[in-house]
């Protein structure tokens, strides 16, 4: 087991090395010259000459890379070309505030969808279990900004239970972090909840159609025991993969819903960095996300070995 | 493995307390399952029809039938596990530790669930997927026991290391440590086994424990069971298509088609001397003679066509569809025709068909005699 999860480990170190090099590769095979994108067309030549010399942008694209790598690896990724402002806290900052929307609209989303996932499989014969499936489907179907538009119209604008954006650090105002995350989280955690639902239905439809669950009520477990000791361990495979694959969509996709409730995360900052062409923030925070999706990767593979111990070949 | 003999009073002497098997309104008190009027289907389509019989302890008999003839839905309207949608009707009587006062397709399921796994317990045809892939195997035989309160949590950990060494599991103490899918499919029909076996059920259905299993493995594991159930002098349903098997391991055997019992009697006279065309091309189209009674290379023959989907049975007799002797007669249900005196009664031993094969001396010298040359004959007959 100690093996597999070494190798895992493995896997992720060389797929985060890959990732770096293609996200660098990018940025530079985008045309133009990055000094002079950054200071726009009516930059003097000296000037970009200058910023060319200051960012080591006239060395060769290898020392470029391994450059960039140092100061990823040392956390101090360097400054802004305009700015000037240091790039690492900048990120941390946001990062944080992002890390803080998206777990708990990936918790609001399981607390909702293991339950009503669950009941809508057991019961996929009955008419309740039929309507909740039809609204999953159409929850589906609504993309999260467009939730939290209307979230904002209804609650923020009609209603003023809340404010319609913002943010504010939980420590200092509990109360008005908790009025601000509301929104953004519930519309976020809407649409996951409404596919991760879904996904629990389908993965307990399977287990309840196993044979080892007939074993269990054959041995004298009542339906729900059965499925409670012997079924959503099981289960619980297939609903890890999508709660891996949410989490990274959801790091993405929360670009989005910043920028509808005017939240300082890392998709606000990775937007604003685009519009001002600061190449370099940009390339880090492509490859912060990207670290963050493999490490996801990562934890659902070890999760993956602690659930099924079929897969921990080489154990014993 | 024992010689089978229709010896329904073997057990007596082991055991002289009858007042536990008795029970109101049946015949004898060795009664272990009492079957009666067994209906199921699905709303609209009947699968099974007034199926009747009764298990007396200590006694294995066998229910065979080509696939689709309701042997499995008989066996798990028994222990009540039916799927949604199916319904049963009729009347079924268990008594293991306490009297058969309910029927059981009315007790409810938190009772049922009582039952299953204690008084009866089943073993299924998969042992690839009969148990759970992320629980050790030790703790799921340890389970049934928790589950009834036969064990404390100490006792049943002793215990499964018994069951498992029982079950003729090497290393057992080991081996419970293990999770499935490092045991063998034979292994793991063991351990099916011993979970089955763990409580001492008055009644134990194997639903064609073998099936899936090598034919190195199967022998071994069809002692293990009739050596299981002899122990705990337990009432035995063994399903099985595999005629073969029904004559190693029981004494009396069951033809089922249609969702109707059409045959039934000891096995020797129902192999030896069937007299339901069913029976008759069924035993033609096993291997049950061997190489020996077969004339060269000379193909099985087979049963014309193919068993129908469910509910798609004809009206009669089920099998008039695919028999050569069917005629207008058979568009009326036949009734059953006792053959001779049978302790479980006349649905013990006895056919449903309006043309039976031909009345002959009996060639029964030996059980094993009498099959080989019944077949043959029989067989004659069917290419005739």
């Amino acid at each position: 087991m100690l093996l597999r999860l070494l190798h895992r480990a493995m896997v992720f170190v060389a797929s985060v090395l890959a990732a770096s090099v293609l996200v660098f590769a990018f940025m530079r095979v985008l045309p133009g010259d990055p000094a002079r994108v950054a200071l726009g067309i009516n930059a003097s030549d000296e000037a970009v000459a200058r910023l060319r010399e200051q960012f080591g942008l006239d060395r060769p694209v290898v020392v470029q890379y391994l450059d960039w790598m140092r100061g990823l690896v040392t956390l101090d990724p360097g400054i802004e070309f305009i700015s000037k402002a240091a790039i690492g806290p900048q990120i941390a900052d946001r990062l944080q505030v992002t890390l803080i929307l998206v777990v708990t609209a990936m918790v609001l989303a399981v607390l909702v969808a293991v339950p009503v996932g669950i009941w809508m499989a057991v019961r996929h014969r009955h008419l309740d279990g039929l309507v909740m499936s039809a609204v999953s489907q159409v929850g589906v179907a609504i993309p999260a900004f467009l939730a939290g538009i209307v979230l904002i119209s209804v609650f923020a604008v009609r209603l003023r239970w809340v404010p319609s954006g913002g943010w504010v650090v939980p420590a200092q105002d509990p109360v008005g972090f908790l009025q601000r995350i509301a929104l953004p989280s519930v519309s976020l955690a809407m649409v996951q909840a409404a596919v991760l639902a879904r996904y629990v239905r389908s993965a307990v439809l399977d287990v309840l159609r196993e044979d080892y669950l007939r074993t269990a009520r054959a041995k004298g477990l009542r339906p729900v025991q059965a499925l409670w000791r012997h079924g959503l361990r099981n289960a619980a495979v297939p609903v890890v993969t999508v709660l891996g694959l949410q989490l990274a969509t959801l790091l993405i996709g929360a670009v989005v819903i910043e920028r509808v409730f005017v939240i300082p995360g890392l998709g606000s900052l990775l937007l604003d960095s685009v519009a001002q062409r600061e190449l370099l923030t940009v390339q880090t925070v492509v490859m912060v996300l990207v670290v963050a999706t493999l490490l996801i990767n990562f934890l659902v593979d070890a999760l993956y070995l602690v659930i099924d111990p079929r897969l921990r070949t080489g154990s014993r | 493995m024992s010689a089978p003999a229709p010896e329904f009073d073997r057990g007596n002497a082991r055991h002289g307390d009858d007042s536990r098997g008795r029970k109101r309104g049946m015949p004898g008190d060795r009664t272990v399952l009492a079957v009666e009027g067994l209906d199921v289907g699905t709303r609209h389509t009947p699968l099974l029809h007034d199926v009747t019989f009764s298990l007396h302890r200590g006694e294995r008999v066998g229910l065979i039938g080509e696939s689709g003839s309701g042997k499995s839905l008989t066996a798990l309207a028994v222990m009540g596990l039916l799927g949604e949608g199916l319904r049963a009707g009729g009347d079924v009587r268990l008594s293991g530790r306490t009297a058969a006062t309910r029927n059981l397709l009315d007790v409810g399921e938190r009772e049922m669930a009582r039952l299953r796994g204690d008084a009866m317990s089943m073993v299924f045809q998969e042992p690839m997927t009969a148990l759970n892939p992320t629980m050790r195997v030790g703790a799921q035989v340890a389970e049934v026991m928790r589950i009834h309160g036969t064990q404390s949590t100490t006792g049943a950990r002793r215990r499964v290391v018994e069951l498992l060494d029982q079950v003729g599991l090497p290393d057992p103490a080991h081996l419970a440590r293990s999770y499935p899918h490092e045991l063998s499919g034979g292994q793991r029909q063991r351990v099916v086994l011993a979970i089955a076996l763990a409580n001492d059920p008055a009644l134990l259905i194997c639903d064609e424990p073998t099936t899936a299993l090598d034919v190195t493995v199967q022998a071994t594991v069809l002692d293990l069971v009739v050596r299981g159930v002899e122990e705990r002098d337990a009432a035995m349903l063994f399903i099985t298509h595999d005629l073969a098997v029904v004559a190693t391991v029981c004494e009396r055997v069951l033809v089922m088609y249609g969702g109707r019992i059409v045959e039934a009697g000891p096995v020797a006279e129902v192999f030896g001397d069937p007299r339901h065309r069913y029976t008759q091309g069924l035993i033609a189209a096993s291997d049950l003679v061997g190489e020996g009674g077969r004339r060269g290379r000379a193909a099985l023959p087979t049963i014309p066509g193919t068993v129908p989907a469910a509910g798609r049975f004809p009206d009669g007799c089920v099998f008039r569809s695919r028999c050569d002797h069917a005629n207008d007669l058979c568009a009326s249900l036949p009734p059953w025709t006792p053959r001779g005196e049978h302790p479980a009664g006349d649905r013990a031993y006895g056919f449903a068909c309006h043309h039976p094969a031909g009345e002959r001396p009996s060639h029964s010298t030996s059980p094993a005699g009498a099959l080989a040359e019944g077949s043959t004959v029989e067989m004659e007959q069917h290419r005739g």
